[in-house]
């Protein structure tokens, strides 16, 4: 067999069925559904008379609409109780498991799915959501796909596709301190742009990506779609076979071992070609922040905002204008010397046990700066929520200023109550920063953790290298 | 779902890369029951001042569009999420046709679940095209999937490729569920020889509320 990369194996091996000049059928091991893109697949499926084939490989979460507050307290906003309801009533008729707004493990989709063992090395996962590539990290693949498709899932477990490109991107070298898997994507996003990766599956390879941890490889993963491509994958190793061993559904025993001993051999083979080979070098990395209307627009806290008549390309520099505009922002101004209004820290990006340790530690025993108007830390699930009051995460976020929210998808996409208000600007460590993302009018700037953390003390962004709060931060 | 053959219409451009869904569609709207009735909030935040008063400056507003049936789109058009919640928006505000440099995939991919036809064409071509339509008010194309051609009456013949199944599904409107459950022997083998995926295990430290 000719050598093969990690994306030709997983594929190879869920094949259903293939015809020359046609896309293949594959097999979905697990398909994840959350109430916001689900609704109408369940109702064309019951219009079609179809049945949800696999019922017990499908797992359903509220998180988008879901209040951060208190969930005891009745839901306001009728359109987000009716999709709720009709997630109840479609789980409820089709033998679905769900984690409702009352499960204590209820979280973000990609929290839950890694977290849970739901989501395992080798298998192909999919969900009505865009960073579902997230779970790549932890070598499955894994992509978001449209309603439609969804409704084809939960008909059928498979899926008709084409085979994508494969693509390397490599980060060669030790990550400085201070430089996050955050602002290593964002450099890779900044690099290849976000079409960079149309077409494509992303692979990360290189010692900075290798020497990740499991959170750190899914803030990479997650967002590869922000660079275009629709899955990213890191290969399965020691970190993996680690972090999944004892999760809930993962397999436990002889038959653990079993798996990991096919885990093992799912690492791209020596020889194995890659369609396009993107390289970085980790020493060139610094903290990243973006600038712009999308995640492609971003540099390194040392440096300005950029002059769109820099731009050589007419349609870029048409862009970069009209982005300066929405953001409210002057070409050539230092990227720390702009003040934000809020800090979100939360999303599918970077709401993880390891995301909140690190903020912690950068704001603990200090106080969020007084021109700040919120800071909001939301973690990505209840079961993180949980960890993090163990360790006493919340009462060091509470004393510094922030507010400590339940689980859901929050302010990066604010679709409960969580919004930032027209003309306010945002550190946020959120994977979008498209016009209207956090609320319309509201001005986004994406950023790890470490940086969102710093950025509420200071009341504007700071290099987390050279800042008085950094002692402790990787 | 719809078929697409030919159709000839107004030609309405979005000089702009990197359109992403949200701004086809933003979150408020992402929280309905139904396919239908998404045409309306097609580029909400763009298209209408408070109160949802039109917004005079967003190109669509502008009477010379009205009506418009293909979309000329810049590089990456439909980026970012995978709600297809914005091809519904686009086909229920009226749009059969979308031209564009290139396209986000899986944008590209819901357009297909949906009766649209996204044509490729090279950045020259549709420099050309927001000239012409720019140029001349009442700009139309011809978008014939059969022959894979791009025409307007003043002599323009573009030809563009496209995947073969997708263009036969598109012609023939196909149910691609449809499609795939005819393979429902080669389904039930698959599950029987999968023997990649462990079994799963059942926890009973996890916890489901189901009413």
């Amino acid at each position: 067999m000719p050598a093969r990369t990690l994306y030709e194996k997983i594929w190879d091996a869920h094949v259903v069925r293939e015809e020359p000049g046609k896309p293949s059928l594959i097999y979905i091991d697990r398909h994840l559904v959350h109430e916001g893109t689900s609704p109408q697949a369940f109702s064309g499926l019951k219009s079609a008379g179809r049945k949800v084939r696999r019922p017990e490989l499908t797992f359903a979460v509220m998180d988008h609409s879901v209040s951060t507050k208190n969930r005891a307290l009745p839901l306001l906003d009728p359109d987000a109780v009716a999709q709720f309801d009709a997630l109840a009533r479609n789980c409820q008729e089709c033998g679905i498991n769900l984690f409702d707004m009352q499960s204590r493990n209820q979280g973000i989709v990609h929290v839950i799915g890694p977290e849970l063992g739901i989501t395992l090395p080798g298998t192909t996962i999919v969900c009505g959501d865009s960073h579902t590539s997230t779970h790549g990290a932890l070598g499955a693949l894994a992509f978001g796909i449209g309603t439609s498709e969804v409704e084809h899932v939960l008909a059928t477990q498979c899926l008709t596709q084409f085979k994508s490109k494969t693509m390397q991107i490599d980060v060669q070298g030790r990550r400085p301190a201070g430089v996050t898997a955050k602002d290593i994507i964002l450099a890779i996003i900044g690099k290849i742009g976000i079409g960079g990766g149309n077409g494509h599956v992303a692979e990360y390879t290189g010692e900075a990506v290798r020497s990740l941890s499991m959170e750190g490889r899914m803030t990479m993963c997650n967002m590869s779609i922000e660079g275009g491509a629709r899955a990213g994958m890191v290969a399965p190793d020691e970190t993996t076979f680690a972090y999944v061993e004892g999760k809930p559904f993962a397999p436990r025993g002889k038959e653990f071992q079993q798996a990991v001993e096919y885990w093992r051999s799912l690492a791209t083979d020596s020889g194995a070609k890659y369609d396009t080979v993107v390289t970085l070098r980790a020493a060139d990395l610094a903290p990243m922040v973006t600038w712009g209307t999308n995640p492609g627009m971003v540099t390194q806290v040392t440096s300005r905002v950029p002059d769109p008549s820099s731009f050589s390309d007419p349609v870029d520099r048409k862009a970069a204008e009209s982005a300066l505009v929405y953001m409210g922002l002057q070409p050539g101004t230092p990227i720390e010397n702009i003040s934000v209004d809020r800090v979100f820290i939360g999303s599918c990006t970077n709401s993880r046990l390891e995301d909140l340790r690190t903020a912690a530690r950068v704001v603990s025993g200090k106080h969020v700066a007084k021109s700040l108007k919120q800071a909001l830390v939301v973690p990505g699930s209840r079961v993180v929520k949980a960890a993090a009051e163990q360790e006493g995460l919340d009462k060091v976020f509470r004393d510094a200023g922030f507010e400590w929210r339940d689980a859901g998808c929050s302010m990066c996409i604010a679709m409960n109550d969580d919004v930032l208000p027209s003309g306010e600007r945002s550190a946020s460590t959120s994977n979008r920063n498209f016009e209207g993302r956090q609320g319309k009018g509201g001005r986004t700037h994406l950023v790890s953790p470490a940086m969102a953390a710093a950025a509420a003390i200071e009341g504007h962004f700071v290099d987390i290298r050279k800042w008085r709060g950094a002692e402790g931060v990787e | 779902m719809q078929p697409f053959t030919k159709h000839t219409g107004l030609v309405a451009p979005i000089d702009r890369v990197n359109v992403d869904t949200d701004q086809m569609v933003p979150k408020q709207f992402l929280k309905f029951l139904t396919r239908e009735g998404y045409g309306r909030v097609l580029f909400y935040d763009w298209r209408y001042l408070p109160g949802e008063k039109p917004n005079p400056e967003f190109v669509l507003n502008f009477p010379r569009y009205k009506g418009a049936s293909i979309l000329l789109a810049r590089a990456n058009f439909g980026c970012g999420s995978s709600r297809e919640h914005a091809p519904w928006a686009i086909l229920d505000y009226g749009i059969r046709a979308i031209l564009a440099p290139s396209y986000a995939d899986i944008f590209y991919n819901n357009c297909f679940k949906n009766g649209i036809l996204p044509v490729t064409l090279s950045s020259e071509q549709i420099d050309e095209l927001f000239d012409r339509t720019q140029k001349n008010e009442g700009y139309r194309l011809t978008v014939c999937l059969e022959h894979q051609k791009v025409t307007d009456d003043k002599g323009l013949k573009y030809s563009f490729t496209i995947d073969p199944f997708r263009r036969d599904c598109l012609l023939k409107g196909l149910d691609d569920i449809g499609l795939t459950l005819v393979h429902e022997s080669d389904i039930a083998a698959f599950e029987k020889k999968n023997l990649h995926v462990p079994a799963m295990n059942s926890p009973l430290d996890v916890k489901y509320h189901q009413s």
